[in-house]
């Protein structure tokens, strides 16, 4: 049972095709698996269309040619069967299937430090960085803070940190000075996105500096 | 005069069944793409583009600032439309909202371009709107998912095969030779792999 959903913002959003591609990929990822939220985003896209055809516009703009050179292609007639995209992943002797967002990036190359594998997948402008991120059985995330945001979707698995348990699908959207150490017995596969690095605030943070940056 | 009779009988038709809370404006429209789209009407589409083409050039060159990349993406999604309009259906919505998806697909993959140099074509992946959704596809996409997720547990050679074979629809005499192997060996890492992925999917549906 999913408990946590992208707001109603990160969906206008991400249906008018404005977000940047590490977030539209974890919003599109989210509404694979959520068919509330789904349903939610088909009537955004709707109205966002509405919109679109309310426009004040002149009819008096010059197109050329335009029309009769798109009426000289071939229309496809044929319908293709759909695809279904192979998007495994293995990582740490566990395969996983990944959604279809994740299509274009199926072949990370993933670095580890004890229990967590990472392996970017995006890195967009103004710092915003996603990776995919394995946490092994019985695998903890040191107590940290982010300076910026952490967006966390959990693609398989469960984890829980200080204020719940999370579950596959759940889209979890933390601010700054929100602090947590995720754990998880069972190991779990998340997509990360954050805009700056993690900052540990148990008194070893020097010695956690790799894992931070590694994370990131 | 053919068109016209065509034309009318779309209308009569969408009208009696789902079609009762559009208006006039959006019938029209939602009749013009299935001409488009099981007639190839080319006056039809003409109709399509006057009344679209205005509004995507407006919205292009409100994300762009830029004539010539607002025209681009008129002439794109408005390709898009004609070449892919037999995957439209109706059941699933309006043909404005469905031409609006492809207007916004492009252009998410226009606007990567320009930031990134990438030429891939992502949004796809993204918000897929430009395939066919068959309604009871959905069992065997999940058996697919099933399958998927138990060839990564075959072992490498097996594997390699299943995926060239069935993903890469090469025939067995391709990979053979691809892998300068035996014919013979092709078949049987092929038989293993398959009787394997049988038992392990027979173990999830029971």
């Amino acid at each position: 049972m999913i408990k946590y959903h992208p707001t109603q913002e990160l969906l206008i959003s991400h249906s008018a095709g404005q977000l940047p591609l590490s977030l539209s990929i974890a919003v599109s990822a989210h509404l694979e698996m959520c068919s509330e939220c789904a349903t939610a985003t088909k009537k955004i896209t709707a109205q966002h269309a509405a919109l679109f055809e309310a426009q004040d516009v002149s009819n008096n703009i010059n197109f050329f040619s335009m029309l009769d050179e798109i009426l000289e292609h071939k229309q496809d007639l044929l319908v293709e069967p759909k695809k279904t995209p192979i998007n495994c992943v293995s990582v740490a002797g566990n395969n996983y299937q990944l959604p279809r967002a994740f299509t274009h990036f199926t072949d990370p190359k993933w670095s580890s430090f004890g229990a967590v594998s990472r392996a970017r997948v995006v890195k967009d402008s103004d710092n915003i960085r996603a990776s995919l991120l394995h946490i092994d059985k019985n695998g903890v995330i040191p107590s940290h803070t982010h300076k910026g945001y952490e967006l966390t979707l959990l693609l398989e698995g469960t984890f829980s940190d200080e204020n719940d348990v999370y579950n596959k699908g759940d889209f979890i959207w933390l601010d700054n000075e929100l602090e947590h150490t995720p754990f998880t017995e069972a190991g779990c596969l998340c997509y990360a996105v954050q805009n700056a690095p993690l900052r540990f605030v148990s008194g070893i943070s020097l010695a956690l500096n790799p894992l931070g940056k590694l994370i990131y | 005069m053919i068109v016209r009779i065509a034309h009318n009988s779309t209308d009569i038709t969408l009208k009696n069944t789902k079609f009762n809370s559009l208006d006039g404006e959006q019938l029209k429209i939602n009749s013009w793409l299935k001409l488009v789209a099981t007639k190839q009407d080319k006056q039809a589409f003409s109709e399509l583009f006057k009344w679209f083409a205005p509004r995507i050039r407006a919205h292009g060159l409100q994300r762009f600032k830029q004539e010539a990349l607002a025209m681009d993406l008129v002439q794109e999604t408005m390709l898009l439309v004609w070449r892919k309009a037999v995957l439209f259906n109706a059941d699933k919505g309006k043909a404005s909202t469905w031409i609006y998806t492809i207007m916004r697909n492009y252009c998410f993959d226009m606007l990567r371009k320009k930031q990134t140099q990438k030429e891939d074509t992502i949004s796809d992946d993204l918000w897929p709107v430009i395939e066919q959704q068959t309604p009871d596809d959905n069992n065997d996409h999940l058996q697919n998912r099933l399958l998927l997720s138990h060839l990564g547990s075959l072992p490498l050679q097996q594997k390699q095969v299943v995926e060239a074979i069935y993903l890469q629809e090469m025939t067995q005499q391709e990979l053979a030779t691809h892998l300068d192997l035996p014919l013979g060996t092709v078949k049987s890492r092929l038989r293993l792999a398959i009787s394997k992925l049988k038992s392990k999917l027979e173990a999830d549906l029971d």
